[in-house]
């Protein structure tokens, strides 16, 4: 989840679109969607299981929302629309869903869909014996019940806001899955599911391919054939690109700014660039006593220059974050206090905190103490180190001196923040449609390998986190984040650095796209080469 | 000579005992666990996950028990599952990767041998000379240039602007429905690039080694005593100098036996080459102990088998060494 590309969420699902291509004259005939030819996607990394349970990278996330359902998905403006389900009742106390299914689906093994599927899934996600990272919204299920095949039930002991959109998991044949250990099943390699495209093969670290499901309950998608090829390289990815060995690839910002501009490239791919669900962040350890005192993170926060990161690190792809949601967000409040760049404030602070250059060495310190602490970040994320380095020299002209240290992701979890063994920390989350933060935020989440390894309490920030996920109606929901923005705004247990944008690259004879507030890949089906430009015949 | 052979086997089973004694160990003193990639940074895991997995990997044991279960299993040449997501076999996961691997080392050894063996004879008969000294430089300009900027620079060259070979991979797209002779040739072109680059960093090992041997040879009684017999050049050079400097080659040949399997994580990461480096890699980092073990045993049993390869081959092509054992 921290690190991109190796812990998936709602990748996918990125909003606010910003459409950079050049379109060219269509015909009447390009505008009508055919069938045929074959999207080509570049991965960094194979995926790891096909068993969307198992599964927590992007690479099988990405495979397993083509071949799956769920029994709701998110459409382009991420609203919550039907997709296994037809309709859904929310009882009146909030407490009970209802969902009708939709009646005629089969497998891609020809066996029909019904609700035993979906009672059988959710089963299995509560199973002890299932490795799952998936279970905790399941646990909080009460009662779920399936009166006849296509009705689905589930009960709540208090309403849980996020339960409606965590029946938007993968469905699971239960045929195929019922009385065997799930984590050695066949189905991981060889995945059968309801959704628009079937699996055909999986050569492992080389590519995975997909061939559209002419039978799909939604309409058979128009691109025939879905290839991912890993390539774990991503300027050979882009040689590949330009080549025409990929339709489709994530561009680094240097590639995208000053590699994609020429006009060959132009005519033959279209780029995309939107806010990504997530933030960069710097979190400080509220334990430590440097970081006690508010006022110290907050001159922390006027010392850094966000916009300079943004422009030095990611060229300006990306916005300043001023909390845990990114600015198009229906939950984003604008009015938080912000700290724009300004040492003279952050001198002016720390004083206040008592901190001051007594001994004259540039550096300040406090009761003989000076004022040296070290930041830590994983490595193999170039954004976090460079980042890093930047900030180390602005905190170093207000007298502070920060050490960088860059460390391997296993043993930086076990030897740093498992046992809170740090000062501060450059990392990232991953976010999603969905606002509620109750694991990084609440206090009783402050424990070993729990995820609040900031220890940031705050009695109010727990009671607002409590009521935002109670709340279904979403003006009122959006009262408790607005306070949690402002608390957190003040409070800085992070600074909050940057949210990226998402860069992406796509074959121009690909038409149907429409960039929203969701990116553009939630319409994946609707994509088609007009006839003429096809390419693959086979 | 069997017996010999016999007793060398008979010695390496305490070895490899003791080379997975370590390698277990060392390990798992490295800081982090398996289970930590799943669970961690994960708002959606529950927070019995952890024990979950931990019982279901064994970790829960102790650990000289978790390495007496291991050998048993070895024993019956049973690798154990992967600790990754895909929980598969971790010989079926090696064994998919092996013959890509192999088939890239053989074939860049077998370039580096045809090069770098003539280039080495030639730089000693003509020592000192033009060529000597510019196949030196060459050789170890190759040597020293990072080999994925070579490869990169190479990829865009040849696969970008000149559209001569493909960029990376090992197959075209549509290379099922190629004739026989299009999939041959579809191969070849795919093995050129890699091929090439694996291949130039090694040319100055092979190629500075065979000159100072042969180097080393011409000096020797037995050549004066062929040239005062009045033999042409070429004859003392190509049979009897030569023969007498390969033989410390074999030697090298042997040694490089377990390099056949392990791969360049950097070089298979570039060339998008599903081989052992990137798998070995991969699982160092996420701490997949059955597989990086499984590798490890297949290398040391390799590495052991290429001396004893070494020192017979050495026997049989030269007879003092034969006599004396």
């Amino acid at each position: 989840m921290m690190r991109a590309g190796f812990l998936l969420l709602f990748l996918l699902l990125a909003a606010c679109s910003q459409n950079d291509q050049l379109q060219g004259l269509e015909t009447a005939a390009d505008k009508t969607p055919v069938f045929g030819d074959t999207f080509i996607e570049g991965s960094i990394g194979d995926a790891s299981t096909l068993l969307p349970i198992l599964a927590s990278d992007s690479a099988s996330g990405q495979i397993n929302e083509l071949v799956y359902n769920g029994l709701v998905r998110y459409d382009g403006a991420l609203n919550v629309i039907g997709d296994l389900a037809e309709s859904w009742e929310i009882s009146k106390d909030n407490l009970t869903i209802t969902f009708h299914l939709r009646k005629g689906i089969k497998w891609h093994d020809g066996a029909p869909f019904t609700s035993a599927d979906v009672l059988f899934t959710y089963q299995l996600y509560i199973d002890p014996e299932t490795p799952t990272a998936y279970a905790e919204s399941y646990l909080q299920v009460k009662k779920a019940e399936a009166p006849d095949a296509y009705t689905f039930r589930v009960s709540y002991d208090k309403p849980y806001a996020p339960a409606l959109m965590s029946w938007g998991f993968s469905v699971l044949p239960k045929h195929l899955l019922e009385g065997q250990d799930v984590s050695t099943s066949k189905l991981a390699r060889k995945p059968i599911g309801t959704g628009p495209y079937r699996f055909v093969e999986w050569l492992g670290g080389e590519k995975i391919v997909l061939e559209a499901n002419r039978d799909y309950f939604d309409g058979s998608p128009y691109i025939k054939r879905f290839v991912f090829r890993i390539i774990p390289d991503t300027s050979t990815q882009f040689l590949e690109l330009q080549t025409g060995g990929l339709d489709y690839m994530s561009l680094l910002p240097l590639q995208y700014d000053r590699q994609t501009d020429t006009l060959a490239f132009r005519r033959l791919f279209n780029k995309y660039r939107y806010l990504a669900f997530g933030y960069t962040y710097l979190g400080y350890n509220l334990n430590r006593p440097f970081f006690k005192d508010r006022r110290v993170r907050q001159a922390l926060s006027y010392a850094i220059d966000k916009q300079e990161i943004i422009d030095g690190v990611l060229l300006g792809y990306g916005k300043a974050a001023t909390g845990p949601y990114k600015p198009d967000a229906w939950v984003y409040n604008p009015d938080v206090p912000r700290y724009p760049y300004n040492p003279e404030k952050a001198r002016q602070l720390l004083a206040e905190a008592g901190w001051a250059d007594s001994d004259g060495d540039g550096i300040l310190d406090k009761d003989g103490r000076p004022f040296r602490f070290t930041i830590v970040t994983n490595q193999g994320n170039d954004l976090r180190s460079k980042a890093g380095e930047i900030i180390q020299r602005r905190f170093r002209q207000v007298g502070v001196d920060v050490q960088l240290r860059i460390i391997e992701w296993a043993t930086f979890l076990k030897e740093f923040i498992n046992p809170g063994n740090f000062d501060a920390t450059i990392l990232g989350w991953s976010t999603g449609p969905e606002p509620d933060q109750y694991n990084i935020w609440h206090s009783s989440k402050t424990g070993p390998r729990e995820l609040n390894f900031v220890g940031y309490k705050n009695a109010e920030v727990d009671e607002l986190l409590e009521k935002g996920r109670r709340v279904f109606d979403q003006q009122e929901r959006k009262r408790s984040y607005d306070r949690i923005q402002q608390i957190l705004a003040e409070d800085q247990p992070y600074t909050f650095l940057f949210v990226p944008e998402s860069l992406q690259a796509v074959a121009s004879r690909f038409h149907g796209i429409t960039p929203t507030a969701a990116g553009i890949r939630y319409n994946f089906t609707q994509w088609y080469v007009p006839q003429t430009l096809q390419k693959f015949s086979r | 000579m069997y017996a010999y052979i016999s007793r060398r086997l008979l010695m390496m089973i305490p070895l490899l005992i003791g080379i997975t004694l370590i390698s277990f160990t060392v390990i798992h003193l490295a800081p982090g666990e398996p289970t930590d990639l799943q669970t961690q940074m994960n708002p959606q895991a529950g927070s019995d996950l952890q024990a979950k997995l931990l019982k279901q990997y064994g970790l829960d044991k102790p650990l000289h028990e978790q390495y007496l279960l291991w050998l048993g299993r070895l024993v019956q040449l049973d690798f154990g599952n992967s600790f990754a997501q895909d929980n598969r076999p971790v010989f079926e996961k090696i064994t998919e990767r092996l013959p890509v691997t192999i088939l890239l080392n053989l074939l860049s050894l077998l370039v580096i041998l045809a090069v770098a063996l003539p280039l080495g004879v030639i730089s000693a008969i003509r020592r000192n000379s033009f060529f000597d000294r510019a196949s030196t430089v060459l050789v170890f300009v190759g040597f020293a240039m990072p080999s994925f900027w070579l490869a990169l620079l190479m990829m865009d060259w040849f696969g970008v602007r000149l559209g001569l070979l493909p960029v990376s991979g090992l197959k075209s797209l549509g290379y099922e429905y190629l004739t026989f002779s299009g999939q041959l040739f579809d191969r070849i072109s795919h093995l050129i690039l890699p091929v090439f680059i694996a291949a130039i960093g090694g040319l100055a090992g092979f190629s500075r080694y065979m000159r100072s041997n042969m180097l080393d040879v011409v000096r020797q009684d037995y050549i004066m005593t062929a040239r005062a017999k009045g033999l042409p050049e070429r004859t003392v050079i190509y049979k009897h100098a030569l023969r007498n400097a390969l033989l410390p080659v074999i030697t090298i040949l042997g040694l490089s036996l377990p390099g056949l399997i392990g791969g360049s994580v950097i070089f298979e990461t570039i060339f998008a080459i599903p081989g052992m480096g990137k798998l070995f890699y991969d699982g160092v980092m996420m701490r997949d102990y059955p597989l990086i073990m499984g590798v490890l045993v297949i290398g040391a049993v390799l590495t052991l088998a290429g001396n004893l390869l070494a020192d017979v081959s050495y026997a049989l092509a030269d007879p003092r060494i034969r006599q004396s054992s």
